[in-house]
């Protein structure tokens, strides 16, 4: 069945940029620190990881551009936030604004360009595998290291000292601090990674998905992100979860107007955002089951007493 | 966000050259409110370069402005102010949705003249111009259909208003008139610019048997899609050759241009007056890139139609027009749709296999 292969094959690639963005921005939000500037750093990283890629000819280090761009960013929030304490979520929508505008300054001059997007990277073996092998394991670098990301990320929060520590910064950043944590230093690294991961995610859409830059181009995957993380109530596994049927309803509407079902397509473009809101019920309803909240932290401003 | 560039055209000493007397040694200050940003590829852009080619041509008698990025709507008046407020005589806004907010200024600013892009209302000192596309469309849909093997075409859509409408029908009336059978996949993204999204629904139509794609987006995703699918494409806007060396058949390219030198003409000659300028290929104002990746014989025939819709022996739109239930649309315009059909067109011609989005 070549056209579930092909569908199969679109929804991995328009699952990843949001998983990746999304991946860190849950850590940040594990440490109690809501940053909202997430599109801002992919539309950063878009640009600059462009623009590294076209400078050096090499994908690889276009990746490491935009993860440097988008930390850069973070790093200017964390700034604001941790060291002068001010409220996140303006400092978010700020570093949001900043990063949308800075990128088309720093891309006007590489809009045009077109470079070679990155290379599918056939796994010995596993590529071979019939109908599975092809879907699966002939995906570009990103798409295996989102998973891997995810996966280092669930192991880190759940099976480390650290993971720990991060956690209990993020639910009492007060109790956190009385044990003696370095609570803003901790927040500072969680902040960084984010902004590397967002960065990472943005480079993603010049390099690999539609190879070329323009402004603007993120569309707003960041804020996708961010409802993302909410999706999966702060958990790992249900990110993924999320980030995938995501794709999959964004993906599989073209497909059904394309076969002409006659659904109207505003209704088939708002699915996925109608789809977050009914989980959104859910989670809420059976919250006092699962026990899976917010980080109790999650926002509020830190300053350490002396 | 919002940049201004002012953009200084040319040197002091044009300005003693000049035949206007002493009080009208000052330049005229032309401004221009963009949509997106200058660099989209697209519509913005176009609109950007007939900016450059005006002050090419006029650069030693007037001087240019212009803001990108504007949002539409409401918002757009501040910026179209800021203009007025600063001493330009000729102020361009080039969007559909800048319509209500110009003639909200135009109203304060009586001096002022204003001319809004695609949109229908006029004043005394604001006037009106847009492009007739679909001129345009119905020779893609004529190179498509002697392209296409499997007879179904993709029309990457953006929203459901009659310009993308009248398009989508000019293209399938140009296919049609080479295969009265070929079918055509629509898929309608919901934006004007979502590079990722585009690319998403050239896949998904390539992937359903689309061989040629189309759209009424603004990005050269799907361009690029089409490259690397090994199937054809047409540009949007401008000529995207680059995005798609061996995909791209011809494109629509927004000629703005000239119709920019000649209302700034008649402003410094006085003799500028409110109109409503609806052109096409031609005046020029739509022009195809040329015709490339194809056989000789198509393009040969892609030609004819142009020359044809030039001289007027090929109409479009011309009766009878059959909607999708068969039956023909009313003939305004004698022996085609006229202005007002094509300008509000809300039905599919036959053979759309599509349900009308709004109905």
């Amino acid at each position: 069945m070549p056209i579930v292969e092909a569908i199969i094959i679109s929804v991995i690639a328009a699952s990843t940029p949001l998983l990746l963005a999304a991946a860190g921005e849950l850590v940040v939000e594990r440490s109690g620190v809501l940053n909202l500037g997430v599109e801002g750093m992919m539309i950063m990283g878009a640009a600059c990881g462009f623009a590294g890629a076209y400078l050096s000819g090499s994908t690889f280090v276009g990746a490491l551009c935009g993860i440097a761009a988008g930390m850069a960013l973070s790093f200017v929030f964390a700034v604001l936030t941790l060291g002068l304490a001010v409220n996140q979520v303006a400092a978010g929508l700020a570093l949001t604004i900043l990063g949308v505008g800075l990128s088309g300054l720093i891309g006007a001059g590489f809009v045009g360009q077109k470079i070679t997007p990155a290379p599918h990277l056939y796994i010995p073996g596993l590529s071979d595998i019939p109908v599975v092998g092809k879907m699966l394991f002939a995906q570009d670098g990103f798409v295996y290291f989102s998973v891997v990301l995810v996966i280092g990320i669930w192991w880190f929060l759940y099976r480390t000292r650290g993971g720990l520590i991060l956690r209990a910064v993020g639910d009492s950043h007060t109790s956190a601090h009385a044990l003696g944590y370095p609570v803003l230093k901790i927040r500072l690294m969680a902040v960084l990674f984010g902004g590397g991961c967002a960065g990472l995610a943005g480079a993603f859409l010049p390099l690999a998905y539609t190879p070329f830059f323009i402004p603007g181009m993120t569309a707003g995957r960041g804020w996708i992100a961010l409802a993302l993380v909410v999706f999966s109530s702060w958990l790992p596994g249900r990110l993924v979860a999320g980030a995938y049927l995501f794709g999959a309803v964004s993906i599989l509407q073209l497909h059904a107007q394309a076969l002409g079902l006659g659904i109207p397509s505003q209704l088939m473009t708002s699915l996925p955002y109608l789809a977050t809101v009914i989980v959104l019920v859910l989670i809420s309803r059976g919250r006092g089951s699962t026990g899976s909240v917010a980080p109790a932290s999650l926002g509020v401003v830190f300053v350490p007493d002396r | 966000m919002k940049r201004l560039l002012m953009t200084a055209a040319a040197a002091a000493l044009a300005l003693a050259a000049t035949a206007f007397n002493a009080s009208a040694a000052d330049k005229l200050k032309v401004g221009f409110i963009y949509l997106g940003p200058v660099g989209d590829l697209g519509w913005t852009y176009m609109h950007e370069v007939a900016r450059q080619a005006l002050v090419k041509e006029l650069g030693d008698k007037i001087e240019t402005t212009y803001l990108e990025n504007v949002n539409e709507g409401p918002d757009s008046e501040r910026s179209i102010v800021q203009l007025a407020r600063t001493g330009h005589q000729l102020i361009f806004t080039t969007s559909f949705g800048y319509m209500d907010p110009t003639v909200k200024v135009a109203k304060q600013f009586p001096k002022i003249k204003f001319e809004h892009a695609t949109g229908y209302k006029r004043a005394p000192n604001l006037g009106t111009y847009s492009g007739r596309f679909y001129e345009g469309r119905y020779i893609q849909g004529v190179i498509a259909a002697k392209m296409s093997k499997t007879g179904t075409l993709g029309y990457i859509a953006s929203f459901p208003i009659p310009e993308v409408i009248s398009g989508i029908n000019a293209t399938m009336l140009g296919a049609q008139s080479v295969n009265p059978n070929i079918k055509v996949k629509i898929i309608w993204v919901n934006t004007w610019f979502d590079p990722g999204k585009e690319a998403d629904a050239a896949k998904a139509l390539a992937d359903q048997g689309a061989d040629v794609l189309m759209q009424h987006t603004d990005s050269p995703a799907a361009m690029q899609v089409a490259q690397q699918r090994g199937i054809y494409a047409f540009g949007q806007d401008s000529d995207m050759i680059k995005f798609g060396p061996k995909s791209q058949l011809t494109a629509i390219v927004n000629n703005w241009g000239p119709y920019y030198i000649k209302q700034t003409k008649a402003v410094l000659a006085g003799t500028w007056k409110s109109e409503d300028t609806w052109d096409g290929l031609k005046e020029k104002m739509v022009v195809m890139a040329p015709f490339t990746n194809m056989p000789d014989d198509v393009k040969k025939l892609a030609e004819k139609t142009e020359a044809g819709i030039v001289d007027g022996s090929i109409v479009p739109f011309k009766c009878p027009v059959l909607g999708q239930d068969g039956k023909p649309i009313e003939c305004k315009g004698g022996t085609h749709l006229d202005a007002g059909q094509i300008l509000g067109m809300n039905f599919y011609v036959k053979g759309v296999d599509d349900k009308f989005p709004s109905k």
